[in-house]
């Protein structure tokens, strides 16, 4: 029973894989909405409205990380429009910047992983989520 | 013969009567007015630093490409149908910039769109939003520019098409569009409303952008914040009406002054294109502040804007 309901996960990851390799903007999409999610829950931390759990800390800056390292390899020439994207031109236009972009988030998550309490977590926090505006401000357009 | 040549002359006297008509009426101290100052008070120089980020000006006239918001050297390129407007220097140098400039000229660009040379100034910058400044406030911006730091250097002339690159064309779409005169509270409504209207429309500029625009360039004051186009040209500007579908309707005050301090929306997606730096500024404003706009923005009827291209997608 449980061999198949793994054989079964496994077939679905594998699929799911096969899919995001054919379709980067719907995976660079996915990663993205998982950073927000991740955001909403360190945000809640940050701003007192729920315990400070250094797991759930740690799992928030996990995703940056993650992102960071998935997210430039995401965007080949063929998906510069289609899929409801909000990519801007500019990033074909200056693909040095934009991986940078992505090296400095990559960065500042790892930097955050680090904090064991509250009043660390916040400023790790604070840094890595001023990355968001500052890569959406210049590589994102909503058309 | 005779009758040819007088229906001619006849018909030159009208046309230099209509030019002089529009000449008249398109006179910068005719169609638009300034309030005169007179005599103020001490200039409070806290207020005139709040209204220099409520107001943004550092997004169009702080020199780019280098960090610091208070060198306002000029030179950003503006893109419009209309050509490339490059912001001016309003550093307080005293060649290049407005060094040299009284409180009345001041007020006389913010509050009625002109310049020190008595010209009209082109509604690329946005004093249709901020002539609702009253004259004390904008006496206290002027005050808080002078103590930044002097930028020489002159911004390049705007490149606009013709007949755009004619000024006193100007007057005529002043005529037509614009509407002089500060804020007056509306005394039914609540403090906060009132300080949120004033903050949205006047020195926020809000509707500048998040609203559609007709051919010469005017706001349409019926689809008024129910976005449109980016003035740009660059993508697409939400509606921030009370709209359900596409608009701030499913909202809460709380959620609308979250977003304009740090640039989240309740999805925790964080805001890009040219609101980003409009968060850098409304950041800077007290909780009160944003929880007035948000007041504000949620009294606006559910207006359905222009048909985005695209449908949606958030
Ligand atoms: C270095 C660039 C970069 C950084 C840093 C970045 N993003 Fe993004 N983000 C993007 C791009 C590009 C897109 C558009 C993807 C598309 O539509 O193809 C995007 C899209 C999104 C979306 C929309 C996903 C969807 O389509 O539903 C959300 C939500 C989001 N980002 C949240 C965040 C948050 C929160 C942070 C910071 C913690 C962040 N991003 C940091 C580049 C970045
Ligand atoms: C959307 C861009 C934009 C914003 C925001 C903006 N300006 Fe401007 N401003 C311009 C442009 C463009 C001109 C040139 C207009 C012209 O040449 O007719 C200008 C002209 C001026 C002038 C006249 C300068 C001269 O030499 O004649 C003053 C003064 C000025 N702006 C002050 C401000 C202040 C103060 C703020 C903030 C409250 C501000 N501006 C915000 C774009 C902007
Ligand atoms: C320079 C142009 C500009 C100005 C000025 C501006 N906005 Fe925006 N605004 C935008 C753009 C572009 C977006 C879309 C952001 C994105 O792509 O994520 C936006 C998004 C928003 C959103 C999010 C809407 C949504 O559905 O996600 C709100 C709320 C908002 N603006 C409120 C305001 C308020 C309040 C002001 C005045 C203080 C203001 N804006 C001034 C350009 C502007």
């Amino acid at each position: 029973m449980i061999r198949t309901v793994l054989v079964v996960a496994g077939l679905g990851l594998g699929l799911t894989a096969v899919m995001a390799q054919s379709n980067p903007i719907a995976e660079r999409q996915q990663i993205m909405k998982a950073v927000g999610g991740a955001t909403r829950e360190g945000a809640a931390m940050a701003k007192g409205d729920v315990a400070f759990d250094a797991a759930k800390a740690q799992t928030v800056f996990k995703t940056y990380a993650d992102a960071a390292a998935k997210m430039p390899a995401l965007f080949p020439d063929s998906s510069k429009t289609g899929g409801e994207t909000t990519a801007a031109p500019k990033i074909w236009e200056d693909q040095a910047g934009f991986k940078a972009a992505f090296v400095k988030f990559g960065q500042d998550a790892e930097a955050g992983a680090k904090a064991a309490d509250l009043a660390s977590f916040r400023t790790a926090f604070g840094a890595a989520t001023k990355n968001c505006g500052t890569c959406h401000e210049v590589y994102r357009i909503k058309k | 013969m005779l009758l040819l040549r007088r229906l001619l002359v006849t018909l030159v006297v009208l046309a230099a009567i209509g030019l002089g008509g529009f000449w008249l009426l398109t006179d910068p101290r005719i169609v638009s007015p300034a309030p005169e100052v007179g005599a103020l008070p001490a200039a409070d120089l806290d207020n005139g630093k709040l209204l220099f980020a409520a107001g943004g000006c550092a997004s169009c006239h702080a020199t780019p490409g280098q960090e610091d918001r208070t060198k306002l050297g000029g030179g950003l390129a503006l893109t419009s149908a209309f050509g490339t407007f490059h912001a001016p220097n309003i550093s307080p140098h005293t060649r290049d910039g407005i060094g040299n400039w009284g409180v009345q000229d001041f007020v006389d660009a913010m509050a009625a769109g002109v310049g020190r040379q008595g010209e009209h100034l082109y509604p690329a910058f946005p004093y249709t939003s901020y002539r609702l400044i009253p004259p004390k406030a904008l006496a206290d911006l002027f005050a808080y520019i002078r103590t930044l730091p002097p930028i020489e250097g002159k911004a390049a002339a705007h490149e606009l098409r013709f007949p755009f690159n004619i000024r006193r064309l100007v007057g005529g779409w002043k005529l037509l569009f614009f509407q002089g005169g500060s804020f007056q509270p509306d005394p039914t409504k609540s403090e906060a409303w009132n300080r949120g209207f004033y903050l949205v429309n006047g020195p926020g500029h809000c509707a500048e952008c998040h609203s559609n625009r007709n051919a010469l360039g005017a706001i349409v004051q019926a689809t008024r914040f129910a976005g449109g186009p980016d003035p740009e040209g660059k993508g697409w500007v939400p509606n921030i009406t009370q709209d359900e579908a596409n608009g701030l309707g499913k909202w809460s005050k709380d959620e609308i002054a979250e977003l304009l301090k740090t640039g989240f929306t309740p999805s925790f997606d964080s805001v890009g294109g040219s609101m980003a730096d409009v968060v850098r500024n409304t950041a800077q404003l007290s909780d009160a502040d944003r929880a007035a706009m948000a007041e504000y923005l949620k009294s606006l009827p559910a207006v359905q804007g222009p048909a985005r291209p695209r449908g949606g997608g958030g």
